[in-house]
């Protein structure tokens, strides 16, 4: 599958989703453009990851489209989607690192799977992803000695190691204090201005929101209510949207 | 709740159940070629599964082979003589209690640790994280188990059939009084290769269902620490009842289709 270049590089139509039969997506539009960090916003619970795993085929809609580079996923063969997820990165809520593993296993992982590189090079590569995460030392370590926030931090590293076009982001600043927060918010920016990657952060984080977002869209009831920069978001009269900014109990979202 | 509600639910999840297990068989099939290519995951698992059994094959096995000598001897006592201890200890353990129980102690071991092992990493989205890097989760938990435990448990048996006699031959010795010599004499007396033969091929399906079971209800774990859970009791009662099922059912294929007797 090559790398292409029309504006969009993912695209989602109609995409609707019931769990035993509990509607959570109910019909979900969504361009992402090639390059740009597109935040998406919504209450805990409300699908937000579901969606991140719709992206990535690791769940199949029960009706509507998803596109990749212009291809339908919905249609492909496990042999395919596993080839499109070479040009994906995904950041999971607690890391998700494998805890058999050290952590330059972990990082080099995807390149001994599928590289032919050496064992020098992979060492080298995995060394320069631990670094731009700002994590030296760790090699060895294994991930249950870790806090929470180095965790991310080399889950980060290990999403990026294969160069992918895309990184998702599944809740990146959930459970970290303040200032690990902001860390893990730099390097997405950083991360998207050094390899000119597209990023889709899902959060409930409106500080974090506001920080790396070139655009921001907000999932309620199933749909996409609302999609701008953060200067129409911060401006918004949508009511939804602007109870959620704000965080307010008050208005059209009731606290369950 | 209506009756034919709860059997409608009922057979839902039967017929689900039934096919998750399909597909995962399929799929751990069609990857078999990839074995060879997975290697040293293969023999970590054997490691594990096979040599880290070996303590818990050893009390079992001595102390079957043990009490089954006791009981030969207090069924004997006044009708058969007890040079025929040998003979009924060596054909029940390796026809049946070998195999059988074998299987199930280490059934109870292996699937519930591959489980929760398997269980965790689906909760804590490791298995979605080796999606994502583009590692087929079943070839790179499942294939390395359930070839590792198909071969092992074969072996296991074995080992568990010669501890069992060892242990019967001590036990008739020290507490019965017949001499090493009676009891050998009594062993080869109708001893056949095709019953050790026999009991060692359905270890190999036994083999197969610990490390599916494991697998299956590792797979289908949900929620946290209490689904983990849920999932290694499943994996074990449905390995232990599997494995008995089956061993009727492949005790009459082999023991009356293929190794028939001769009338």
């Amino acid at each position: 599958m090559e790398r292409g270049t029309g504006k969009h590089i993912v695209r989602l139509s109609g995409v609707a989703k019931a769990f035993e039969r509990k509607p959570v997506l109910t019909g979900v539009d969504l361009d992402i453009a090639r390059g740009e960090t597109l935040v998406v916003i919504g209450r805990s619970g409300c699908g937000k990851s579901v969606l991140l795993k719709h992206i990535t085929g690791l769940i199949a809609p029960d009706a509507g489209e998803i596109f990749f580079e212009e291809e339908d996923i919905t249609r492909f063969s496990r042999k395919k989607l596993f080839q499109m997820r070479m040009h994906f990165g995904m950041l999971f809520q607690g890391g998700a690192l494998f805890d058999s593993l050290t952590v330059g296993e972990n990082v080099a992982l995807p390149l001994r799977r599928h590289t032919t590189l050496g064992e020098d090079e992979i060492c080298r590569r995995v060394c320069g992803r631990l670094e731009l995460v700002g994590l030296t030392d760790v090699y060895n370590r294994y991930p249950a000695e870790m806090s929470g926030g180095m965790k991310k931090r080399v889950g980060l590293a290990r999403a990026v190691v294969m160069d992918p076009a895309i990184v998702l982001y599944d809740e990146p600043t959930t459970g970290l204090d303040p200032i690990m927060a902001d860390v893990i918010n730099g390097l997405i920016r950083d991360l998207q201005r050094e390899l000119k990657i597209t990023s889709v952060v899902v959060t409930h984080d409106m500080k974090s929101a506001y920080r790396v977002a070139d655009r921001i869209a907000m999932l309620y009831e199933g749909k996409i209510v609302h999609s701008g920069t953060p200067e129409e978001v911060r401006e918004t009269a949508n009511p939804v949207l602007r109870q959620f900014v704000e965080g307010s109990a008050q208005g059209p979202i009731t606290p369950v | 709740m209506a009756p034919f509600t709860l059997l409608g639910r009922f057979l839902l999840e039967l017929v689900q159940e039934i096919g998750g297990l399909g597909i995962l068989i399929w799929r751990t099939t069609q990857l078999l070629p990839r074995t060879f290519a997975n290697a040293r995951a293969v023999f970590q698992q054997m490691d594990r599964i096979g040599i880290g059994s070996i303590p818990l094959v050893c009390v079992t096995s001595l102390f079957v082979g043990a009490v089954t000598a006791i009981q030969a001897a207090y069924q004997f006592h006044g009708y058969v003589p007890y040079k025929f201890i040998g003979t009924v200890v060596g054909k029940s353990v390796t026809l049946e209690l070998g195999p059988v129980l074998t299987a199930l102690v280490v059934g109870g071991r292996v699937s519930a640790s591959i489980a929760a092992e398997i269980g965790t990493m689906k909760v804590t989205e490791q298995v979605d994280a080796l999606e994502m890097i583009a590692i087929d989760p079943v070839e790179y938990l499942v294939l390395p188990r359930v070839v590792a435990a198909t071969i092992m448990l074969p072996a296991l048996t074995i080992f568990s059939d010669f501890l069992a006699i060892f242990g019967a031959a001590v036990v008739a010795n020290i507490s019965i009084g017949v001499s090493f010599h009676t009891f050998e004499t009594g062993l080869k007396l109708l001893f056949r290769q095709q019953d050790l033969v026999g009991g060692l091929m359905k270890t190999f399906a036994f083999g197969y269902i610990i490390a599916l079971m494991g697998c299956y209800h590792g797979f289908e774990t949900r929620g946290g620490a209490e689904g983990v859970g849920v999932a290694t009791m499943k994996a074990v009662v449905a390995s232990c009842l599997l494995i008995l099922i089956s061993n009727y059912l492949l005790a009459s294929l082999i023991f009356r289709i293929i190794f028939a007797p001769s009338s």
